[in-house]
């Protein structure tokens, strides 16, 4: 088997607030495969977004081991680091916050193509510049070279963004809820463009969103992985989790999600949780975190162990109530 | 039984250094008595502008430049019309809360920081010369329960001790204070977690089937709409363009930016070749298209489109479009699918 392009090894980070440390990703394991699509899902708060920032490098891991082809990245020096900096691009959720508004489309994509030195000499540059717009199908370039991101629609910015990301030809893009600030209208366009530079380039892709559809839509060939509280809760091909979800979580998750047809949606099948209450960060329960909200609590076990990711039925899933055959009725 | 309120050939514009921002275009629409319509479109289509121009909230940029919203009052005695964008001083303060109620977007901003849930209920209560005391904690406490939230965790806080979905909803049972026949919700469950927006969800649909107030409800977000409402509007360019019960909006849609609009949201039924997008994007409300506003990203566009600017026709009793190939619109869009 190939080295995986990343790897999350036992992956940790707390953050300390106010003089008290709290677990925003709790001991994470992930091998994501060259030319792979990978949807974290979870609620605010659950640890997606540390998680990609840890990929990125941005942000480095309070315990465990991130792996880029095989290395520690924390471990990276002179050239080795470059390569996976470079490797490694991210693309943020704002458009409007991650483009310099005082720069053109040019200036914005040309810098990074100049400094890390892409490209030779001024017309190489242009002409690069060129390609990278027309790639992202902001066509034809001339529109938009000498423009200012203010003049453009939020999509095109994003394309903008995806561009800049692309000009240190990256093998592995980190997409944090890249979409959700675009219009529902042109969003698919924006993923079709995701996909098609996945297939063209072989890019391997971690898409941070919170809409489960739109996951099982991006990752339609890749896997989708469930965070709740910190923690991993399942990781499964994408139409599979969509459609046969087994975390209890993830069931609920799916129940909560009103449908864009007015029979099915008022007719769906919902899941009660037992609890309203998100846990705090600061106090998690012990055991496994869902435990107090749970519809399916089994008592003591889900209170005092922490259920580990383990293989099942074609997914895998940290949930007692997958590992342990049901209790009888007697025991109920 | 007469509509609650009718908006009538509405257009609302913004003075911007650009030039006039035509947010609302001639709009008119009508929202029976206990019906729930959803206005649905894209950012920037208008939708919150209308709602805001119902309540007389709109920023000093904006200005009415025709049309009337006349609501329909039930209570005290004999039925009056009142236009509502005529409406001031007291008659204003009167018909804001007492008849009409808005709850916006943002829950955060919406509450006073400094004020605990409690005084924030008292003050409405005071300034509308309402319960007081005892008899404003009792009914508070019922419209809390009514949200689902625990009234003792809730009375005393204030809005940072309480999560966003729980500080939604305490504004939605504050909007209910005064029993308002009319509430106007924009973007209630946006910035929200999928469950917590299922709790709001529930809530509401819960609160119209005990309480018997009108709903007018904003979103982006179809599938909402379609669990709550009755009928919908689909706005684009400032202007309604479909008008139909929400069955109909969902199975038959005439219109090919409802039928792109639908489309394009991914469900998760759905397999990938149910979705497309629809190209372009939305169109500047200084400097819009002539004829047809949604003519440049429309795959059935024709020169008439471009010339002309359809206005709403019938396509059958209860459901309007504003499109010129209406008739041929859903299948030409189906077969174009599938080629496509």
């Amino acid at each position: 088997m190939p080295t995986p392009i990343i790897t999350l090894d036992h992956v940790t980070r707390t953050f300390s607030v106010k003089r008290q440390t709290i677990t925003a990703v709790d001991d994470v394991n992930l091998s994501i495969r060259e030319g792979e699509i990978i949807c974290l899902v979870g609620e605010s708060g659950c640890g997606k977004t540390t998680t990609g920032k840890m990929i990125a490098g941005v942000l480095p891991a309070s315990a465990g081991r991130i792996l880029y082809l095989g290395a520690d990245i924390s471990k990276l020096t002179g050239t080795e680091r470059k390569k996976f900096r470079l490797g490694v691009q991210m693309i943020h959720q704002d458009p409007y916050a991650s483009l310099n508004p005082a720069h053109t489309i040019s200036a914005i994509i040309a810098a990074p193509l100049r400094h890390h030195g892409f490209t030779q000499g001024e017309t190489q540059t242009q002409q690069r510049v060129r390609k990278l717009l027309e790639t992202v199908d902001l066509t034809p370039p001339d529109d938009f070279l000498d423009k200012y991101p203010h003049q453009l629609s939020g999509g095109q910015r994003q394309r903008v963004s995806v561009a800049r990301a692309l000009t240190v030809a990256p093998s592995f893009l980190v997409a944090d809820e890249a979409v959700s600030m675009v219009d529902v209208s042109i969003r698919i366009s924006l993923l079709n463009m995701l996909s098609k530079l996945k297939d063209a380039m072989g890019l391997s892709v971690l898409f941070i969103t919170h809409d489960l559809a739109l996951a099982k839509y991006f990752a339609w060939e890749g896997r989708i992985g469930v965070m709740y509280l910190g923690r991993l809760v399942e990781l499964s091909p994408a139409r599979w989790l969509v459609e046969h979800p087994q975390h209890p979580y993830t069931q609920v998750l799916l129940s909560a999600i009103p449908e864009a047809d007015p029979e099915a949606t008022r007719h769906k099948k919902r899941i009660e949780l037992r609890s309203m209450d998100v846990p705090s960060l600061l106090r998690l329960p012990t055991g496994c975190s869902f435990h107090p909200r749970c519809p399916q609590f089994l008592g003591e076990v889900c209170e005092q162990v922490t259920p580990a990711l383990v293989e099942s039925d074609g997914a895998m899933v940290a949930c007692h109530r997958v590992t342990r055959p049901a209790p009888r009725a007697t025991e109920l | 039984m007469q509509p609650i309120l009718s908006i009538q050939n509405l257009s609302i514009e913004y003075r911007a250094r650009r030039g006039r921002v035509r947010a609302i275009r001639n709009v008119s629409f009508d929202v029976q008595r206990g019906e729930a319509v959803a206005l649905i479109g894209e950012s920037g289509s208008g939708k919150t502008t209308l709602g805001l121009g119902i309540v007389q909230l709109l920023p000093g940029t904006a200005r009415v430049t025709q049309g009337r919203a006349i609501y329909r009052r039930s209570r005290d005695g004999a039925p009056s019309e009142i236009d509502t964008l005529q409406l001031k001083g007291r008659a204003l303060r009167e018909f804001r809360w007492k008849e009409c109620a808005m709850v916006f977007q943002s829950a955060l901003n919406a509450l006073n920081p400094v004020l605990r849930i409690s005084d924030q209920f008292a003050d409405t209560a005071q300034a509308h010369g309402y319960l007081q005391g005892r008899a404003l904690h009792a009914r508070a406490e019922e419209l809390l329960k009514l949200v689902r939230l625990d009234p003792d965790r809730v009375w005393r806080s204030f809005p940072h001790e309480l999560s966003g979905g729980m500080r939604q909803r305490v504004l939605i049972a504050l909007s209910l204070l005064l029993e308002p026949q009319l509430l106007i919700l924009d973007e209630p469950t946006t910035a929200l977690d999928i469950l917590t927006q299922r709790n709001i969800m529930d809530v509401l649909k819960d609160l119209r089937h005990k309480l018997d107030f009108s709903l007018l409800f904003i979103s982006h977000d179809l599938a909402l709409a379609a669990e709550l409402t009755d009928r919908v509007a689909t706005v684009y360019a400032g202007k309604i363009v479909e008008l139909a019960s929400v069955e109909t909006t969902f199975k038959e849609p005439a219109h090919p930016y409802t039928i792109g609009l639908i489309n394009a949201v991914p469900t998760l039924k759905g397999t990938k070749e149910d979705l497309s997008s629809i190209p372009g994007s939305p169109p500047d409300l200084v400097e819009m298209p002539a004829g047809c506003k949604f003519h440049p990203r429309c795959p059935l566009v024709e020169s008439r489109c471009k010339e002309e600017e359809p206005e709403l026709v019938e396509v059958k009793p209860g459901h309007q479009t504003a499109c010129w190939n209406w008739r041929s619109a859903r299948e030409a869009l189906q077969t174009h699918k599938v080629q496509g």
